[in-house]
Protein backbone atom coordinates (compact mmCIF):
# COMPACT_ATOMS: atom_id res chain seq x y z
CA UNK A 1 0.00 0.00 0.00
CA UNK A 2 1.88 3.01 -1.23
CA UNK A 3 1.16 6.60 -0.16
CA UNK A 4 -0.43 7.36 -3.53
CA UNK A 5 -2.81 4.45 -3.17
CA UNK A 6 -3.91 5.64 0.27
CA UNK A 7 -4.47 9.15 -1.16
CA UNK A 8 -6.50 7.67 -4.01
CA UNK A 9 -8.76 5.69 -1.69
CA UNK A 10 -9.29 8.60 0.70
CA UNK A 11 -10.29 10.98 -2.07
CA UNK A 12 -12.31 8.38 -3.97
CA UNK A 13 -14.31 7.74 -0.78
CA UNK A 14 -14.91 11.48 -0.30
CA UNK A 15 -15.97 11.76 -3.96
CA UNK A 16 -18.49 8.89 -3.76
CA UNK A 17 -19.90 10.13 -0.45
CA UNK A 18 -20.32 13.69 -1.69
CA UNK A 19 -22.00 12.42 -4.87
CA UNK A 20 -24.39 10.45 -2.66
CA UNK A 21 -25.12 13.59 -0.66
CA UNK A 22 -25.80 15.52 -3.90
CA UNK A 23 -28.60 13.17 -4.88
CA UNK A 24 -30.14 12.69 -1.43
CA UNK A 25 -30.18 16.17 0.14
CA UNK A 26 -33.55 17.82 0.60
CA UNK A 27 -32.31 21.36 0.00
CA UNK A 28 -30.92 22.12 -3.51
CA UNK A 29 -28.42 24.56 -1.95
CA UNK A 30 -26.87 21.70 0.02
CA UNK A 31 -26.78 19.59 -3.15
CA UNK A 32 -24.94 22.37 -4.99
CA UNK A 33 -22.40 22.73 -2.18
CA UNK A 34 -21.75 18.98 -2.09
CA UNK A 35 -21.34 19.08 -5.88
CA UNK A 36 -18.62 21.70 -5.33
CA UNK A 37 -16.91 19.26 -2.96
CA UNK A 38 -17.22 16.50 -5.57
CA UNK A 39 -15.60 18.67 -8.27
CA UNK A 40 -12.82 19.69 -5.92
CA UNK A 41 -12.08 16.08 -4.98
CA UNK A 42 -12.03 15.05 -8.64
CA UNK A 43 -9.53 17.82 -9.33
CA UNK A 44 -7.26 16.28 -6.70
CA UNK A 45 -7.70 12.83 -8.27
CA UNK A 46 -6.78 14.29 -11.68
CA UNK A 47 -3.65 15.71 -10.13
CA UNK A 48 -2.77 12.18 -9.03
CA UNK A 49 -3.10 11.29 -12.73
CA UNK A 50 -0.68 14.11 -13.60
CA UNK A 51 -3.32 16.09 -15.49
CA UNK A 52 -2.52 19.32 -13.66
CA UNK A 53 -3.89 21.71 -16.27
CA UNK A 54 -7.32 20.07 -16.35
CA UNK A 55 -7.41 19.86 -12.55
CA UNK A 56 -6.90 23.61 -12.28
CA UNK A 57 -9.39 24.25 -15.10
CA UNK A 58 -11.94 22.11 -13.27
CA UNK A 59 -11.54 24.18 -10.12
CA UNK A 60 -11.53 27.52 -11.93
CA UNK A 61 -14.30 26.87 -14.45
CA UNK A 62 -16.55 24.52 -12.52
CA UNK A 63 -16.18 25.54 -8.90
CA UNK A 64 -15.53 29.17 -9.77
CA UNK A 65 -18.11 29.76 -12.50
CA UNK A 66 -20.61 27.00 -13.17
CA UNK A 67 -21.35 26.12 -9.56
CA UNK A 68 -21.67 29.79 -8.58
CA UNK A 69 -24.17 30.11 -11.43
CA UNK A 70 -26.05 27.09 -10.04
CA UNK A 71 -26.08 28.59 -6.55
CA UNK A 72 -27.36 31.92 -7.90
CA UNK A 73 -30.20 30.21 -9.72
CA UNK A 74 -31.06 27.95 -6.80
CA UNK A 75 -31.27 30.92 -4.46
CA UNK A 76 -33.18 33.05 -6.98
CA UNK A 77 -35.90 30.50 -7.56
CA UNK A 78 -38.18 30.20 -4.60
CA UNK A 79 -39.21 26.58 -4.84
CA UNK A 80 -41.54 24.81 -2.52
CA UNK A 81 -39.45 21.86 -1.35
CA UNK A 82 -42.29 19.48 -0.57
CA UNK A 83 -43.70 19.40 -4.11
CA UNK A 84 -40.37 18.83 -5.82
CA UNK A 85 -39.55 16.19 -3.24
CA UNK A 86 -42.69 14.11 -3.83
CA UNK A 87 -42.07 10.56 -4.99
CA UNK A 88 -38.57 10.35 -3.54
CA UNK A 89 -39.32 7.35 -1.35
CA UNK A 90 -41.52 5.78 -4.00
CA UNK A 91 -38.72 5.89 -6.58
CA UNK A 92 -35.99 4.86 -4.14
CA UNK A 93 -36.13 1.08 -4.78
CA UNK A 94 -36.36 1.49 -8.57
CA UNK A 95 -33.49 3.96 -8.61
CA UNK A 96 -31.32 1.79 -6.40
CA UNK A 97 -32.01 -1.34 -8.46
CA UNK A 98 -31.28 0.39 -11.80
CA UNK A 99 -28.17 2.15 -10.51
CA UNK A 100 -26.94 -0.96 -8.72
CA UNK A 101 -27.37 -3.11 -11.82
CA UNK A 102 -25.62 -0.52 -13.97
CA UNK A 103 -22.71 -0.21 -11.55
CA UNK A 104 -22.41 -4.01 -11.26
CA UNK A 105 -22.37 -4.49 -15.04
CA UNK A 106 -19.89 -1.69 -15.63
CA UNK A 107 -17.56 -2.96 -12.92
CA UNK A 108 -17.69 -6.42 -14.52
CA UNK A 109 -16.50 -4.88 -17.78
CA UNK A 110 -13.93 -2.37 -16.50
CA UNK A 111 -12.75 -4.39 -13.49
CA UNK A 112 -9.20 -5.57 -12.77
CA UNK A 113 -9.62 -8.57 -15.07
CA UNK A 114 -9.32 -6.46 -18.22
CA UNK A 115 -7.83 -3.18 -16.98
CA UNK A 116 -5.66 -4.30 -14.09
CA UNK A 117 -2.02 -3.45 -13.55
CA UNK A 118 -0.89 -6.54 -15.50
CA UNK A 119 -2.77 -5.32 -18.60
CA UNK A 120 -2.04 -1.60 -18.29
CA UNK A 121 1.14 -0.98 -16.33
CA UNK A 122 1.46 2.30 -14.46
CA UNK A 123 3.54 4.59 -16.69
CA UNK A 124 6.66 6.12 -15.23
CA UNK A 125 6.06 9.52 -13.59
CA UNK A 126 6.98 12.55 -15.68
CA UNK A 127 10.28 14.32 -14.93
CA UNK A 128 10.24 17.40 -12.70
CA UNK A 129 10.57 19.86 -15.61
CA UNK A 130 7.59 18.37 -17.47
CA UNK A 131 4.82 20.87 -18.13
CA UNK A 132 1.37 19.44 -18.70
CA UNK A 133 0.04 22.85 -19.76
CA UNK A 134 2.77 23.18 -22.36
CA UNK A 135 2.07 19.73 -23.79
CA UNK A 136 -1.67 20.40 -24.05
CA UNK A 137 -1.16 23.90 -25.44
CA UNK A 138 1.11 22.64 -28.17
CA UNK A 139 -1.43 20.17 -29.53
CA UNK A 140 -4.42 22.45 -28.89
CA UNK A 141 -3.09 25.21 -31.13
CA UNK A 142 -1.72 22.97 -33.87
CA UNK A 143 -3.50 19.63 -34.28
CA UNK A 144 -6.79 20.71 -32.69
CA UNK A 145 -6.97 24.21 -34.16
CA UNK A 146 -10.39 23.75 -35.76
CA UNK A 147 -12.01 22.19 -32.67
CA UNK A 148 -10.70 25.09 -30.55
CA UNK A 149 -12.31 27.57 -32.94
CA UNK A 150 -15.58 25.63 -32.85
CA UNK A 151 -15.44 25.54 -29.05
CA UNK A 152 -15.05 29.31 -28.98
CA UNK A 153 -18.08 29.68 -31.24
CA UNK A 154 -20.04 27.38 -28.91
CA UNK A 155 -19.13 29.59 -25.96
CA UNK A 156 -20.21 32.68 -27.92
CA UNK A 157 -23.53 31.01 -28.74
CA UNK A 158 -23.88 30.20 -25.04
CA UNK A 159 -23.34 33.83 -24.06
CA UNK A 160 -25.78 35.20 -26.64
CA UNK A 161 -28.43 32.58 -25.93
CA UNK A 162 -28.29 33.08 -22.17
CA UNK A 163 -28.51 36.87 -22.49
CA UNK A 164 -31.30 36.78 -25.07
CA UNK A 165 -33.34 34.26 -23.08
CA UNK A 166 -33.29 36.23 -19.86
CA UNK A 167 -33.60 39.69 -21.43
CA UNK A 168 -36.98 41.31 -20.85
CA UNK A 169 -38.58 44.65 -21.63
CA UNK A 170 -39.57 46.43 -18.47
CA UNK A 171 -42.73 48.55 -18.84
CA UNK A 172 -41.17 51.44 -16.92
CA UNK A 173 -38.05 51.47 -19.07
CA UNK A 174 -37.37 54.99 -20.40
CA UNK A 175 -34.43 54.21 -22.68
CA UNK A 176 -34.49 55.63 -26.21
CA UNK A 177 -34.57 53.45 -29.29
CA UNK A 178 -31.22 54.17 -30.97
CA UNK A 179 -32.76 53.67 -34.42
CA UNK A 180 -35.03 56.68 -33.90
CA UNK A 181 -32.18 58.60 -32.37
CA UNK A 182 -29.87 58.35 -35.38
CA UNK A 183 -32.64 59.05 -37.92
CA UNK A 184 -33.17 62.70 -37.00
CA UNK A 185 -32.10 65.30 -39.57
CA UNK A 186 -30.23 68.37 -38.63
CA UNK A 187 -32.94 70.99 -39.21
CA UNK A 188 -36.62 70.52 -38.47
CA UNK A 189 -36.34 67.37 -36.29
CA UNK A 190 -34.25 69.02 -33.63
CA UNK A 191 -35.64 72.54 -33.28
CA UNK A 192 -39.11 73.90 -33.77
CA UNK A 193 -39.64 77.57 -34.59
CA UNK A 194 -42.78 78.90 -32.96
CA UNK A 195 -44.48 82.14 -33.95
CA UNK A 196 -46.11 83.86 -31.04
CA UNK A 197 -47.23 87.22 -29.86
CA UNK A 198 -44.83 89.20 -27.82
CA UNK A 199 -45.67 89.18 -24.15
CA UNK A 200 -47.27 92.24 -22.62
CA UNK A 201 -45.97 93.01 -19.23
CA UNK A 202 -48.81 93.33 -16.76
CA UNK A 203 -48.39 95.70 -13.96
CA UNK A 204 -49.87 94.50 -10.79
CA UNK A 205 -51.39 97.21 -8.76
CA UNK B 1 0.27 1.27 -7.42
CA UNK B 2 -3.07 2.58 -8.59
CA UNK B 3 -4.42 0.53 -11.46
CA UNK B 4 -6.41 1.83 -14.41
CA UNK B 5 -9.34 -0.30 -13.27
CA UNK B 6 -9.54 1.64 -9.98
CA UNK B 7 -10.22 4.86 -11.83
CA UNK B 8 -12.65 3.18 -14.22
CA UNK B 9 -14.59 1.62 -11.34
CA UNK B 10 -14.73 5.00 -9.61
CA UNK B 11 -16.11 6.52 -12.82
CA UNK B 12 -18.69 3.73 -13.11
CA UNK B 13 -19.85 4.25 -9.52
CA UNK B 14 -20.12 8.01 -10.03
CA UNK B 15 -22.12 7.52 -13.23
CA UNK B 16 -24.52 5.07 -11.56
CA UNK B 17 -24.99 7.44 -8.62
CA UNK B 18 -25.99 10.24 -10.96
CA UNK B 19 -28.42 7.94 -12.79
CA UNK B 20 -29.94 7.10 -9.41
CA UNK B 21 -30.10 10.84 -8.67
CA UNK B 22 -32.13 11.47 -11.81
CA UNK B 23 -34.54 8.71 -10.75
CA UNK B 24 -34.89 9.98 -7.18
CA UNK B 25 -35.20 13.71 -7.91
CA UNK B 26 -37.22 13.54 -11.09
CA UNK B 27 -39.49 16.39 -9.96
CA UNK B 28 -36.70 18.92 -9.47
CA UNK B 29 -35.03 20.23 -12.63
CA UNK B 30 -32.13 21.86 -10.80
CA UNK B 31 -30.98 18.61 -9.21
CA UNK B 32 -31.42 16.80 -12.54
CA UNK B 33 -29.07 19.37 -14.13
CA UNK B 34 -26.58 18.80 -11.31
CA UNK B 35 -26.77 15.05 -11.90
CA UNK B 36 -26.00 15.62 -15.59
CA UNK B 37 -22.90 17.58 -14.56
CA UNK B 38 -21.92 14.71 -12.28
CA UNK B 39 -22.30 12.25 -15.18
CA UNK B 40 -20.01 14.37 -17.35
CA UNK B 41 -17.50 14.39 -14.50
CA UNK B 42 -17.58 10.58 -14.37
CA UNK B 43 -16.95 10.40 -18.11
CA UNK B 44 -14.11 12.91 -17.84
CA UNK B 45 -12.55 10.79 -15.09
CA UNK B 46 -12.37 7.87 -17.54
CA UNK B 47 -10.87 10.07 -20.26
CA UNK B 48 -8.15 11.43 -18.00
CA UNK B 49 -7.30 7.97 -16.63
CA UNK B 50 -7.00 6.48 -20.12
CA UNK B 51 -4.96 9.45 -21.27
CA UNK B 52 -2.47 8.83 -18.45
CA UNK B 53 -2.22 5.07 -18.80
CA UNK B 54 -2.02 5.07 -22.61
CA UNK B 55 0.34 8.10 -22.50
CA UNK B 56 -1.68 10.01 -25.08
CA UNK B 57 -2.67 13.64 -24.59
CA UNK B 58 -5.70 13.32 -26.90
CA UNK B 59 -7.81 12.20 -23.95
CA UNK B 60 -7.04 15.36 -22.02
CA UNK B 61 -7.82 17.51 -25.07
CA UNK B 62 -11.19 15.77 -25.30
CA UNK B 63 -11.88 16.51 -21.62
CA UNK B 64 -11.07 20.15 -22.35
CA UNK B 65 -13.76 20.27 -25.03
CA UNK B 66 -16.26 18.40 -22.86
CA UNK B 67 -15.73 21.01 -20.14
CA UNK B 68 -16.35 23.79 -22.69
CA UNK B 69 -19.57 22.28 -23.97
CA UNK B 70 -20.75 21.45 -20.44
CA UNK B 71 -20.21 25.04 -19.31
CA UNK B 72 -22.21 26.40 -22.25
CA UNK B 73 -24.91 23.80 -21.63
CA UNK B 74 -25.19 24.72 -17.95
CA UNK B 75 -25.44 28.43 -18.79
CA UNK B 76 -28.19 27.95 -21.39
CA UNK B 77 -30.02 25.37 -19.26
CA UNK B 78 -30.11 27.65 -16.25
CA UNK B 79 -31.21 30.59 -18.42
CA UNK B 80 -34.12 28.50 -19.74
CA UNK B 81 -34.91 27.52 -16.15
CA UNK B 82 -35.02 31.16 -15.02
CA UNK B 83 -37.35 32.10 -17.90
CA UNK B 84 -39.51 29.08 -17.14
CA UNK B 85 -39.79 30.04 -13.49
CA UNK B 86 -40.60 33.64 -14.43
CA UNK B 87 -43.48 32.51 -16.65
CA UNK B 88 -44.89 29.57 -14.69
CA UNK B 89 -43.78 30.27 -11.09
CA UNK B 90 -42.74 26.63 -10.70
CA UNK B 91 -39.91 24.30 -11.58
CA UNK B 92 -41.78 21.12 -10.74
CA UNK B 93 -41.48 18.83 -13.76
CA UNK B 94 -45.02 17.54 -13.20
CA UNK B 95 -46.46 21.04 -13.71
CA UNK B 96 -44.68 21.61 -17.01
CA UNK B 97 -47.29 19.98 -19.23
CA UNK B 98 -48.05 22.78 -21.72
CA UNK B 99 -46.92 20.64 -24.64
CA UNK B 100 -49.26 17.80 -23.56
CA UNK B 101 -46.44 15.32 -24.05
Amino acid sequence: MTFEKILFYVFATILVLSATMVITRRDPVHSALFLVLAFFTSAILWMLLEAEFLAIVLVLVYVGAVMVLFLFVVMMLDTELAATRAGFVKMLPVGLVVAGTMAFEMILVVGPKYFGLDKFAMPAPHPADYSNTEELGEVLYTVYMYPVEIASVILLVGIIAAIRLTLRKRPDNKSIDPAIQVKVTKGPDRIRVVKMESEIKQVVK
Amino acid sequence: MIALSDYLILGAILFSLSVAGIFLNRKNIIIILMCVELMLLAVNMNFVAFSRFLDDSAGQVFVFFILTVAAAEAAIGLAILVVLFRNRRTINVADLDTLKG
